[in-house]
């Protein structure tokens, strides 16, 4: 049995001859081929373009978890300030949460990251081999009888189907990455817009809300009545007292 | 000859290396018929070290076909296992 790294070889050599096989006019074969190679250029482009789109939205929701963190622990500050313990520590534990959320989105944007630069180098690598079939291609039929043209077009197609073959299976990896992402970005942001992972274990984010809002308003009633009675206690207040 | 990475490139390795290569690739086969992914992982890593430090890199232009082509170490056993199927991992080339 042929080795490993050889087999992969072969596989690779035996989907090239099925082209090859079909081939009967090789100017035209030529030609197909190349149109083939431009057409999965434009493919690599476009994964490359998806890859992007998937990080610039991990990268929106990180934007969002850090607003939260930074919301999460003032609320924590304020319900200690009002002696609320309970309180800070459910703002606290949502905390831990989105921290949790933001390590995960950082992992995540940097696995997209690595796709992106294989793709544009596959792309770059694709981009060279085409344009040197290219003009090899235009040699081949202008100064090769037929049965020569075959033998040479064997050889140029076989360096360039191997490419293919490893920039499509780039394709397809950067293809399911994304996808993977996508739908964890999907339930991330589920999650946000749920108020889950700015509330998972008080069960209501408004909760928090309206009671860190009710200490502050009872707070700000107090400053305000305090106010009052030292304008009233000068004298000058008597009137507003009555409205 | 030539090796190819997959999706890195290709290098051109002379016979001392090709001959280690060879080693390892039955390290390699034996790994995979035993399930044994970080041992499979392992040799794959080993194997890309060795062509990368000591093979030469050919041009992005060049148009040779590889004898070799050593696949990633980062697949699953389960992927590494579907690329050496005829309809596996490795998309089919269009035919016309």
């Amino acid at each position: 049995m042929a080795g490993l790294i050889e087999r992969m070889s072969l596989v690779i050599k035996s989907k090239l001859s099925k082209l090859l096989d079909r081939a009967e006019d090789p100017a035209e074969t030529l030609d197909y081929s190349y149109e083939q190679q431009r057409q999965l250029l434009q493919n690599v482009k476009r994964g490359i373009a998806d890859v992007a789109t998937s990080k610039k939205r991990l990268q929106l929701q990180t934007d969002k978890l850090e607003q939260s963190l930074v919301k999460l622990d003032s609320q924590a500050r304020d319900a200690v300030a009002a002696g609320r313990e309970d309180l800070a520590r459910a703002a606290l534990e949502r905390k831990t949460l989105a921290q949790q959320q933001l390590q995960d989105l950082d992992g995540q944007i940097e696995q997209l990251d690595q796709q992106q630069q294989k793709l544009a180098a596959s792309e770059k690598q694709l981009a060279a081999k085409i344009e040197a079939f290219r003009s090899q291609k235009e040699v081949i039929k202008a100064q090769y009888s037929a049965a020569e043209a075959q033998v040479r077009i064997g050889e140029a197609a076989t360096g360039i189907g191997e490419q293919m073959a490893d920039t499509g299976l780039a394709i397809e990896r950067a293809r399911d990455k994304t996808e993977q992402m996508q739908a964890r970005a999907s339930a991330v942001d589920e999650l946000i817009e749920a108020g889950t992972l700015e509330d998972f274990t008080a069960g209501d984010q408004t909760q928090l809300d309206r009671e860190l809002a009710s200490i502050s308003a009872d707070r700000q009633v107090d400053a305000e009545l305090e106010k009052l009675r030292a304008e009233v206690g000068a004298g000058s207040g008597k009137k507003e007292i009555e409205q | 000859m030539i090796a190819r990475l997959m999706g890195e490139g290709q290098y051109r390795v002379d016979d001392e290396l090709r001959g280690q290569l060879n080693e390892l690739d039955d390290r390699a086969v034996a790994a995979m018929e035993a399930d044994d992914e970080p041992a499979l992982d392992g040799v794959l890593d080993e194997m890309w070290e060795l062509v990368r430090s000591r093979g030469e890199r050919l041009p992005d232009d060049d148009l040779s076909a590889s004898e070799v082509v050593i696949p990633p170490s980062d697949l699953t056993l389960e992927e590494t296992k579907q690329l050496f199927s005829e309809d596996g991992l490795v998309p089919d080339l269009p035919t016309p």
